[in-house]
């Protein structure tokens, strides 16, 4: 074999894109969300933790670099100083990788934040499944540690359409959130659906009789290429997308789950502690009895590698998807 | 011939300070514990700060939300009965409150709330928290160009906190002439001397290594501490060269004899009956 037909393996490379060959991306668009909320509302403030250009918060530091402060390599020092901001009455937005925000600094997080009920906005790159790099950088708990948090709103946004939308409400929302951040070239899927982001409220994106996905983050995009590609088997899949993982829209939940469908819940997350155990206990609360069977990250340290590779290997890619309906109906 | 006893700022705090102890042994009483070897060394400081009329800081005692009050946060927030004392002196508690010390829905808790308390900027208690804070009202007070102070109170064994380091860099990177870290150094943590539990010294070197300018006082004189404060503000309003620290020795247990010479220890032992000799044995006026 010579050098020019060796195929190229792909890499466990710190930042890669989870979007498909061709799809329709959006650069940056929590940077460029924060800067339009920013020009309105002077109180808009900016940190991050040695991450800014990695976490789309260059965008706002190049912008407004009077109201961006960089904390160094230090997140309890960016958490506990996010918290001082919002005490004196400015509306901070914190940016690192989830691993840190949660792993690193969740005492800060808890007590220096949450706790009094600051509007602080702590924004993590890299969530659950985004890395090939290997478990320092994968949080795949993050949302099992910060549901048990109280006071903390916690959104997962599908693509760069839920990102733009959620940034305004999660100012606006008096309490602390957390923001599972998709950075750089995001995709853009939900403006082809009847969708608006509702903080606290989860949406059917798209009606079906036979399966019900309840997915959350990105993995609602692979829910959606599913059932499409579910379609052309006949078999009719609707996917209720939940961006708000806390508080959980549990009404519509419920309602939802009133069904003889199969259940799939979809997750880029653990499969402990995140949405398919609170869906499940949801219908167990209600006194439904359908089962729930849960597309999601096993509870393990993950493989390095390429994203598609892993994603395929866990389970969490649209084929992979499609192979779970096929083997349950 | 009539002489005149002039009396001075210092005499007034170190008033302050007696009633400040007298408090704290009060609400002491009342649980029969509590963290009051610390309260009685850390008391001088706080009548620094917390006197009527002479404080350090500036305040509405009434209007504890005032935005143009300077904030004084407690990172060690087991010494909240410390503080107490010091707000019941400055007004912002009224006296009799303290009685209720450490009771079911008192607005005391043993450890510092800030959203039970008055005048309780920030809930410590977790160490290491209260200068990260401390940086963010910095800065935030800096960006909004309101003149208040930002003081944090923090303890030798809070030394050992990274998250401590972080925020000293921070603030120091950041040039926050508003902040000023208030160090009780004490000598004592929860297993025993700090010199054993974990090596601080030399605790100025490492602030000034660290780009603060450092003071350091015996943090039971109260002129010292005065004149400790007088250099660090007018430094901030001459030259605003970044954050200061004043660095202050302390006695556990200091003003009443028995117990400045009782075994340290992280929570000092007092008998049902030494609660009263407690408050004989300190000097001045009594409540």
């Amino acid at each position: 074999m010579t050098a020019a037909t060796t195929k190229r393996l792909t890499t466990s490379a710190m930042i890669a894109s989870f979007a498909d060959p061709g799809q329709r991306t959006a650069p940056a668009p929590f940077g460029h969300a924060l800067n339009r909320l920013a020009e309105q509302r002077p109180e808009i403030v900016g940190l991050s933790a040695d991450l800014a250009k990695y976490t789309d918060m260059h965008i706002f530091r190049d912008a407004h670099p009077d109201r961006f402060y960089q904390m160094g390599m230090a997140e309890q020092a960016m958490l506990g100083a996010a918290a001082g901001l919002a005490e004196v009455g400015l509306v901070p937005f914190a940016s690192t990788y989830s691993v840190f925000a949660t792993r690193r600094a969740y005492d800060f997080l808890c007590l220096d934040i949450a706790e009094p009920g600051l509007n602080v906005n702590v924004v993590g790159a890299l969530p659950g499944l985004t890395t090939g790099y290997g478990p320092s950088h994968q949080a795949t708990e993050d949302l099992a540690i910060l549901r048990a948090c109280p006071n903390l709103t916690i959104v997962d946004p599908c693509d760069s359409v839920d990102i733009e939308q959620a940034v305004p409400q999660l100012a606006d929302h008096a309490g602390p959130t957390y923001l599972r951040l998709l950075r750089g070239k995001v995709p853009t899927v939900l403006d082809e659906y009847d969708y608006r982001f509702e903080l606290g409220r989860a949406a059917l994106v798209r009606p079906g009789k036979d399966v019900l996905f309840v997915s959350t983050g990105l993995m609602t995009m692979r829910t959606l290429q599913a059932a499409a590609r579910l379609e052309t088997d006949h078999v009719d899949a609707a996917v209720l997308h939940v961006p708000t993982i806390k508080p959980l829209d549990t009404g519509t939940i419920v309602r939802e789950l009133r069904t003889d469908r199969l259940v799939i819940t979809a997750e880029n997350h653990t499969v402990v502690g995140g949405l398919s155990e609170a869906v499940a206990a949801t219908a167990a609360y209600a006194g439904i009895a359908t089962r729930i069977q849960p597309a999601a990250l096993p509870d393990e340290f993950l493989a390095a590698g390429a994203l598609p590779t892993l994603h395929d290997r866990y389970g969490l890619s649209t084929a992979a998807l499609c192979a779970r309906v096929k083997a349950a109906l | 011939m009539t002489t005149t006893i002039e009396v001075t700022k210092a005499d007034r705090v170190r008033a302050a300070a007696t009633r400040i102890r007298h408090h704290a042994l009060t609400m002491g009483e009342v649980q029969g514990q509590g963290y009051i070897g610390q309260a009685l060394g850390v008391a001088d400081v706080l009548a620094a700060f917390y006197a009527k009329g002479d404080g350090e800081l500036r305040l509405r005692p009434e209007e504890p939300e005032w935005d143009g009050r300077d904030r004084f946060l407690l990172s060690i927030g087991h010494y909240a009965i410390a503080l107490y004392a010091a707000l019941a002196e400055a007004g912002t508690i009224p006296l009799a409150e303290i009685d209720t010390y450490g009771s079911d829905d008192s607005r005391l808790p043993m450890s510092g709330m800030a959203s039970y308390t008055p005048g309780m900027e920030i809930s410590g208690g977790s160490l290491g928290h209260g200068l990260g804070v401390a940086c963010g009202m910095g800065l935030g007070l800096r960006h909004r160009g309101n003149p208040a102070r930002v003081f944090d109170l923090l303890s030798d064994g809070e030394l050992d906190e990274g998250s401590t380091w972080e925020a000293a860099m921070a603030c120091a990177h950041h040039g926050l002439t508003n902040v000023t870290a208030i160090v009780d150094v004490n000598g004592l943590q929860a297993d025993g001397p700090t010199p054993g539990v974990l090596k601080t010294e030399p605790v100025t070197e490492k602030w000034r290594a660290f780009g603060w300018h450092a003071v350091r006082v015996d943090g039971n004189d109260v002129d010292a501490l005065l004149a400790g404060l007088d250099e660090i503000r007018d430094r901030a309003l001459r030259d605003g060269a970044g954050p200061s620290v004043l660095i202050c020795d302390t006695r556990t247990g200091r003003g009443v004899p028995f117990l400045e010479t009782r075994e340290k220890a992280h929570f000092m032992p007092v008998a049902e009956h030494e609660w009263a000799a407690a408050h004989d044995a300190l000097e001045g006026v009594r409540r």
